[in-house]
């Protein structure tokens, strides 16, 4: 994508919170390998190549292996209503260099706010310190790398005033009003962000991304008899403005309606092990906690993951095969390239249910001599990267619904969740479900709310013994949380059966 | 930045807000220092260093509120996202409840030092730092043919902060943390039981340097066996280290926002008994040294003692200006501080020992719970209580319910706080909860 530098400093009286205005300056590089697209994130940034040069050299220069810099400039805004009125906006910028030196597999990392030479100069010297052999680094040249392009948009958040997306928020308020009578508050938001990534090297390579997102939602409240109930209902992609049409919010509003319904009739399960039937969509949290996270190689890599020793082994059914992919269009957990710089992939986690990859950062891909997975993830500049899933489902297996449901006796069908947790180690999983039903006889039967389902992954995994032809993906506000950084991820799964999880619920 | 600096700047950014169309604004400017090693195998695994700062500002705008934050500090740069803001609050609807706290409400100095901060703080030698990771890694390293893995890790940061207000607050404050950690993974059977210790304290020497190897090792291998049992209702003892994850929602019950947005189980109950009489709980802002300690709150409110419940009887919410003028309700701040528990007689060795059939909860896996109806499920982790005494551990169970029956079910409050944290809890019993397992 080509990147105007002019929309960067564009001062115009809308607000877009946080555009910086940069001086005018610089003539930053005449490098003739250097393509307009590069030239104008460096000049975002305001920095040549051969300042890059120089902070690489300095970050190497106690005898470091490797090292990288990663620029991030980050715009993030959001309105919300409460009590029928747009009446709240909010927005952040934040800005700077993370330097990261790696010495095997050990890290040092420092980050600066401010992107002088002497300031990068200076944290890079920090981060040098994992390293205690001093050596000349030998200069590297610049080796361009065009990403990929999973989300490109018409018009870009930052182009976009408040008063241009208030309506929509008030919009879905009046909607969840008029749908229901039983509704007594409605919170609405609209956020979005926009970041500009500049990436450079040890090994010369240079490359950027340019990455929007936006989350559209409404927690909607009623009241029946006393009782309260609410739902929050929300969709999250990597688009631009153009993504926001009345059938988006009109989506949002009637879901928002139904879900918040179902729950002045439901109960609660009997407590205990029985058969869960995970329907389609969002259901994809299974994945997500039972074996997601486990796969993440910095914890197989240390022996810490109940899958440690799996890799290579038949971990699922013949049928299963699970993905965590950086490459959906527009997805929440889409990349055009990682947080390392690398490309991004489809990677198969499980193929016809063995062990197939785990997930990788380039610490681990290199300590299992494997090629980078494109799963190298951080929250922002201030964060090293880990390795992080993108968006984590399931392809389509051989049976239906029908063909499901019929196999259980009594269990719980669940399609609507709110949080999940593992244990790496122990392999136990949770997730909490907002709503489902008790299946009695192959049939659904009474509402259910309010309960955790707790399994441990590789029997689950294991236990998975039919998968529906009817995948989904949950474009929801998923994010996910690891070592105290949040990256945003999606989900998805088709629905399965899994032979039996530990339900909460009552033992009366 | 120095203080002054930090004083200066703000008041330049509140002026820039008043002189281009706000009529009210406040200003906060933040900056932390921080720094943290961590050891695995006898060698460093990561050592990072940070400083950050930062700038947030409220506009009250022609009848219209936002908020917004940078970390741009210059001043060219600043003019420019402040007009922007302004610009921007314009197109919202009007809020007739935002306005800055009334000034009477505001602290206006005097108070005592709390002592947050180490006033050595810079002095600590990093080489020491690191000698303190290696040490906790030593602990345990190679001592227990089951270790699979150990870290272990230092942390340190302080912050500073400023708050100006254009109808007439200042005021600053400054904290530290000092913090050393060990987490162990040790093998039994096919998992791979983990578990970890954190000492943390705000001055340096007060920091309990030794003993989170082998506490985190002995909490790591008294969990080789974990299995689940059968579905039963049953006492729970809960640790003090994990009563917060049941107690927050009491808590998030009593703030303004949710009551206001009828999200809470505890709507219109002041002065009601809503939990049982062994709970009474104060929250004290003025603990020498206490993790929560504070003379004025995020808006610049002066912080008082308070009692939330006593004997079971709601006493107070958590109010901030802007809800308080949406319920008519006078504020008393928006957020907690030091909360203490009256504690009963028992350890929570006496704890156990007090239980025939029960379980111990260590730990929490998942979960979560329903503001406006109370009604909660949560994953556990924890042992098996027979006769008084830890017979096995389990997991993979949830336990479910309602919080404002648990609450009301305290068998009984033990004595042993948790210093660590500015919510100092004890380990508690609680009656009949409905595990479910096999």
């Amino acid at each position: 994508m080509n990147v105007d530098r002019r929309s960067f400093i564009k001062t115009s009286g809308m607000f877009a919170a946080g555009s910086v205005m940069l001086p005018s300056f610089l003539q930053s590089c005449h490098n003739e390998q250097i393509s307009a697209n590069v030239k104008s994130y460096l000049d975002h940034f305001e920095v040549s190549a051969e300042m890059l040069q120089k902070v690489i050299a300095a970050a190497m220069s106690k005898g470091g292996n490797y090292a990288d810099l990663y620029f991030e400039h980050k715009i993030t805004n959001s309105i919300s209503l409460e009590d029928g009125k747009v009446n709240r906006a909010y927005s952040n910028v934040d800005f700077g260099v993370g330097i990261r030196v790696l010495k095997g597999d050990q890290t040092g990392f420092a980050y600066s706010e401010n992107i002088s030479l002497e300031d990068m100069l200076n944290a890079a010297k920090l981060a040098a310190n994992i390293a205690d052999q001093p050596k000349e680094f030998a200069p590297i040249g610049v080796n361009e790398k065009a990403p990929a392009n999973f989300y490109p948009i018409q018009q870009k958040w930052t182009d976009v005033t408040i008063g241009d997306k208030v309506p929509f928020v008030q919009k879905i308020n009046d909607k969840v009003f008029s749908l229901d009578e039983k509704v007594s508050k409605v919170n609405a938001f609209l956020g979005d962000e926009t970041s500009y990534v500049l990436f450079y090297n040890s090994e010369g390579r240079l490359t950027y991304d340019y990455r929007p997102m936006m989350r559209l939602g409404a927690v909607c409240v009623m009241e029946k008899d006393g009782q309260i109930e609410n739902s929050y209902v929300a969709r999250s992609f990597r688009s631009g403005f153009e993504v926001m049409t009345d059938e988006l919010l009109d989506e949002i509003a009637t879901e928002a309606i139904e879900k918040t319904n179902l729950l002045f009739e439901a109960g609660k399960p009997k407590a205990g092990e029985m058969p869960v039937v995970l329907g389609a969509g969002g259901s994809g949290i299974l994945l997500h906690e039972a074996i997601g996270h486990t796969f993440e190689a910095d914890f197989n890599r240390k022996g810490t993951s109940i899958f440690s020793d799996k890799f290579g082994k038949k971990v699922a059914e013949n049928f299963i095969n699970i993905i965590d992919d950086g490459t959906l269009p527009y997805d929440r957990g889409a990349i055009n390239i990682d947080d390392e710089g690398n490309d991004v992939q489809k990677t198969y986690l499980v193929k016809d249910g063995v062990l197939n990859s785990y997930i990788h950062d380039r610490i681990s891909a290199q300590y299992y001599g494997v090629e980078p997975t494109g799963n190298g993830r951080r929250e922002s500049f201030r964060n090293m990267p880990l390795p992080r899933m993108r968006s984590t489902y399931m392809e389509n297996g051989p049976h239906t619904v029908d063909d499901i449901l019929a196999q259980v006796d009594y269990g719980v069908y669940v399609d609507n969740f709110s949080n999940g947790e593992v244990k790496i180690g122990a392999g136990d999983f949770t997730f909490f479900v907002k709503s489902g039903y008790i299946i009695e006889k192959g049939k659904l039967t009474r509402p259910i709310k309010d309960i955790n389902i707790v399994g441990n992954g590789p029997q689950a995994l294991a236990d998975i013994s039919m998968t529906a032809n009817d995948y989904k993906n949950d474009s929801g506000t998923w994010t996910c949380g690891k070592d105290g950084q949040s990256v945003p991820v999606t989900l998805g799964l088709p629905t399965v059966l899994v032979k039996k999880m530990t339900v909460g619920g009552t033992n009366a | 930045m120095t203080k002054e600096e930090k004083y200066n700047l703000a008041k330049w950014a509140m002026n820039h807000a008043l002189e281009n169309g706000a009529q009210q604004a406040s200003v906060t400017i933040a900056n932390s220092v921080s720094s943290s090693v961590e050891v695995r195998e006898q060698k460093i695994d990561k050592l990072e260093q940070a400083i950050q700062s930062g700038l947030s500002i409220r506009l009250f705008v022609d009848g219209r509120y936002s908020a917004h934050s940078t970390s741009r500090l210059k001043k060219e740069e600043l003019a420019h996202f402040i007009e922007e803001a302004i610009a921007g609050t314009r197109f919202l609807s009007e809020d007739e409840f935002r306005t800055l706290p009334e000034p009477e409400l505001y602290y206006k100095g005097g108070g005592a030092n709390l002592e947050l901060l180490d006033k050595d703080f810079d002095k600590v030698d990093p080489q020491e730092k690191i000698k303190l990771a290696f040490d906790a890694e030593s602990e345990v390293f190679g001592k227990d043919e089951r270790l699979i893995s150990v870290s272990a890790g230092y942390y340190d940061n302080k912050n500073e902060r400023v708050m100006v207000t254009s109808n007439g607050f200042e005021g600053d404050s400054s904290n530290s943390v000092f913090g050393v950690y060990t987490s162990v993974s040790v093998k039994g059977g096919d998992a791979r039981p983990e578990a970890g210790w954190n000492e943390s304290a705000i001055q340096y020497a007060n920091l309990k340097k030794e003993g989170s190897g082998n506490i985190a090792l002995e909490k790591a291998l008294s969990k080789i066996g974990q299995e689940k049992i059968h579905s039963g209702t049953m006492p729970m003892i809960v640790e003090n280290r994990q009563v917060g994850r049941i107690f927050g929602p009491l808590i998030n019950a009593l703030s303004g926002s949710e009551i206001q947005q009828k999200n809470s189980f505890l709507i219109n109950k002041l002065g009601e008994k809503v939990a049982s009489e062994k709970l009474t709980l104060t929250d004290d802002p003025f603990i020498i040294g206490g993790r929560g300690s504070r003379l004025f709150d995020g808006e610049g409110l002066a912080t008082q003692k308070r009692t939330v419940f006593d004997k079971g009887v709601l006493k107070t919410y958590y109010i901030d200006t802007y809800y308080g003028k949406k319920l008519e309700m006078e504020p008393t701040s928006g957020s907690t501080t030091n909360l203490v528990f009256e504690t009963g007689d028992k350890d929570l060795q006496g704890l156990i020992a007090s239980v025939n059939k029960g379980i111990l909860v260590t730990g929490f896996n998942g979960g979560n719970s329903n503001g406006s109806s109370g009604d909660f499920s949560y994953g556990i982790e924890g042992f098996l209580i027979e006769d008084g005494k830890i017979t096995k551990p389990v997991a993979e169970m949830n336990i479910t319910g309602n919080m404002k029956q648990l609450w009301s079910s305290i068998g009984e409050v033990g004595n042993d706080v948790n210093q660590n944290s500015s919510w100092r809890t004890p380990s508690i019993l609680f009656e009949n909860i409905d595990f479910s397992g096999l």
